[in-house]
């Protein structure tokens, strides 16, 4: 691993009309941390990651995959720079079973001189390396051949999670991980956020939830109005500051 | 996030009780059970058996059209002695043959949440267009590819405007399609049937295969091959694969990098082949080309795709679901038809069935979010 960050986002600038939605942001995400980006609803968070992954284009500024600038045109740019991200939505295939969705659009198939499409699938491969991943993130499944429609949402968020961390990928972009979940849920889910730090990926976590910030962050940054006004280590006694930092009464 | 504060001390299951459960029925019932298990164990094991049930219950559903199928052709036999006979299972297969077809072409379209209305119109175009090309040239390989061209060809037209054009459902082009193609079937034959069929497609649609059984009519291993073809291409084959990831989210597939319109469009000329592959059957039987073929039959063939047990909301079902549909179809004509059930009758009963296949797709969704709910928390 390079000594450059896994994720550097430099004077990033993104408007929208009239609205200026990003104002010349910085954000650095090292190998092996865990990033929050705070903020109230408007501060400009899902618009970094969505330039970050390829959904929108950045206005000016840069972004840089381990020292090396990347043009971030559309998703399957970023994905291919080693950027991964669960949306809100989870974007999951409920029809399918784990293994399927681990690796829709990226199937493992032969021979390589047909078309992608065409090829014939390595399904026994593909159940072998997901029950590997699976097992690796301490995910457990009632039934891995169960269709994911039939699994709980904590399950669910899990086998999205193990879908953006199964391709060696460098950063994870979690939008929201923990909202639509129970306790329990919550708690499979933060685990596996570690699991995934441990592994050596950069995380990127937005999420409204200061408890859970507070347990896993290693560093939290907060935006408002489209600019990054403060960057904290999130610690119990700095809370409030984090907390008046995002509503904006203190800077 | 009100739950959230409790999130420190919830390692410990004791504290789960105490707090507010989070919005949503699901989860609601998942605490419930969680309390039950805390309270009292025997509950929980309770809690558990209702699992269990509802999971056999799903399975019954799964299997209820093949289930249905057999029990119907037990009754028919034992109404009718001609029923079982060698010569009316020949009969029943040559019937079924074409809505076989026709039903997978359409199995495929279903499963990215569309519907083809234009098959039947398809089917005649295409023996029309047959009938002619064989008129002129006498070739029948020429034939035989002009027949699933046409088909093809009119899939592709179906897919291109869906996915070009924008359009939200494929219902309107496919009935747009379902009447240029039936109005061109009219106007090249001139309204009239067109007379013969050359050796090949007479062989396949009208002939025996009497090295093996006299009365085992070649389209048998017609609908046998197609549907080995697409079971193979649907769960063997990275573009099968294609297929169920867009029915069952398509914008989903989208950001994954799946190439959502091209899987469309394949499946509409996929399923125009097909009416093409029914045209010969058709064509084969009765030895012509006419305009006034295949009425109707898309409407047999979606039937069959439901009744069978495929969603009609996309992502689910196989090969296996448009032939037991279309053979329960065939089954219900032709026992009706032995026990001199008036053809009304036979209308009305397709139709109850279509309703409770439909009710029981619903049904099967229901449950499985509520088996969803007890595992979660079972587990």
């Amino acid at each position: 691993m390079s000594d450059a960050p896994a994720l550097a986002v430099r004077g990033a600038t993104k408007r929208f009309g009239a609205v200026l939605a990003l104002d010349e942001v910085d954000v650095v995400a090292q190998h092996g941390e865990v990033l929050a980006v705070l903020g109230d609803n408007g501060a400009g968070k899902s618009t970094l990651i969505n330039c970050i992954s390829g959904v929108h284009r950045l206005d000016a500024g840069l972004i840089e995959v381990e020292g090396e600038e990347v043009s971030m045109s559309s998703p399957a740019v970023a994905r291919a720079a080693g950027i991964e991200t669960v949306y809100q939505d989870l974007a999951l295939f409920d029809n399918l079973d784990a293994t399927a969705n681990l690796f829709a659009g990226r199937e493992q198939a032969v021979p390589a001189w047909l078309p992608r499409g065409m090829r014939w699938m390595r399904r026994s491969e593909m159940n072998r390396a997901s029950a590997e991943r699976l097992r690796r993130l301490q995910i457990s499944l009632p039934d891995r051949a169960s269709s994911v429609g039939m699994m709980s949402g904590g399950q669910r968020q899990a086998v999205a999670v193990a879908r953006s961390a199964a391709f060696a990928s460098r950063i994870v972009i979690l939008d929201e991980p923990t909202a639509a979940l129970g306790l329990r849920e919550s708690r499979q889910v933060l685990d596996l956020i570690l699991r995934l730090r441990s592994e050596g990926c950069a995380v990127i976590v937005i999420s409204h939830a200061m408890d859970h910030v507070m347990e896993i962050a290693d560093r939290a940054v907060v935006m408002r109005r489209g600019r990054v006004v403060g960057e904290e280590v999130p610690r119990p006694e700095n809370r409030s500051r984090l907390v008046s930092l995002i509503v904006g009464g203190e800077s | 996030m009100p739950d959230i504060e409790a999130m420190h001390h919830h390692r410990h299951r004791g504290a789960v009780e105490e707090t507010q459960s989070p919005s949503g029925h699901g989860s609601d019932l998942a605490q419930e059970v969680e309390a039950m298990r805390i309270q009292d164990p025997d509950r929980a094991d309770e809690g558990l058996l209702r699992l269990k049930a509802l999971g056999a219950l799903l399975v019954l559903l799964r299997l209820g059209p093949v289930l249905i199928l057999g029990v119907l052709v037990v009754i028919m036999a034992n109404l009718s002695p001609v029923f079982a006979t060698t010569q009316n299972l020949g009969n029943v297969l040559a019937q079924t043959a074409v809505i076989a077809i026709l039903a997978i072409g359409q199995l495929l379209v279903i499963l990215t949440r569309g519907i083809d209305l234009s098959v039947g119109s398809s089917l005649a175009l295409s023996a029309v267009v047959g009938a002619t090309v064989f008129g002129s040239s006498d070739g029948g390989a020429l034939t035989v590819l002009a027949m699933l061209g046409t088909g093809a060809a009119v899939g592709a037209v179906n897919g291109l405007v869906l996915v070009y054009g924008r359009l939200p459902h494929p219902f309107i082009i496919t009935l747009a399609t379902l009447s240029i193609a039936r109005g061109l079937a009219l106007g090249i034959s001139g309204g009239q049937p067109i007379r013969g069929m050359p050796d090949v497609v007479s062989t396949i649609g009208g002939d025996s295969a009497t090295w093996l059984a006299a009365w085992l009519p070649n389209s048998t291993f017609l609908v046998a091959g197609v549907a080995v073809v697409t079971t193979v291409f649907l769960t063997r084959i990275v573009w099968g694969r294609w297929i169920y990831a867009v029915g069952g989210n398509p914008d989903g597939a989208r950001r994954l990098g799946i190439p959502r319109s091209a899987v469309l469009i394949s499946v509409y000329v996929c399923s125009g082949l097909l009416a093409g592959v029914a045209a010969i059957v058709t064509s084969g039987r009765l030895n012509a080309g006419s305009p006034t073929f295949g009425d109707l039959a898309e409407l047999d063939a979606i039937a069959a795709v439901v009744i069978g047990g495929a969603s009609f909301l996309g992502g689910r079902g196989h090969v296996g679901h448009a032939l037991v549909g279309a053979f329960m179809i065939g089954v219900i004509r032709n026992g009706m038809n032995l026990l001199n059930i008036e053809a009304y009758l036979q209308l009305i009963v397709i139709g109850v069935v279509i309703v409770i296949a439909v009710e029981s797709d619903v049904l099967r969704g229901r449950l499985e979010s509520r088996f969803r709910v007890l595992q979660a928390a079972a587990s």
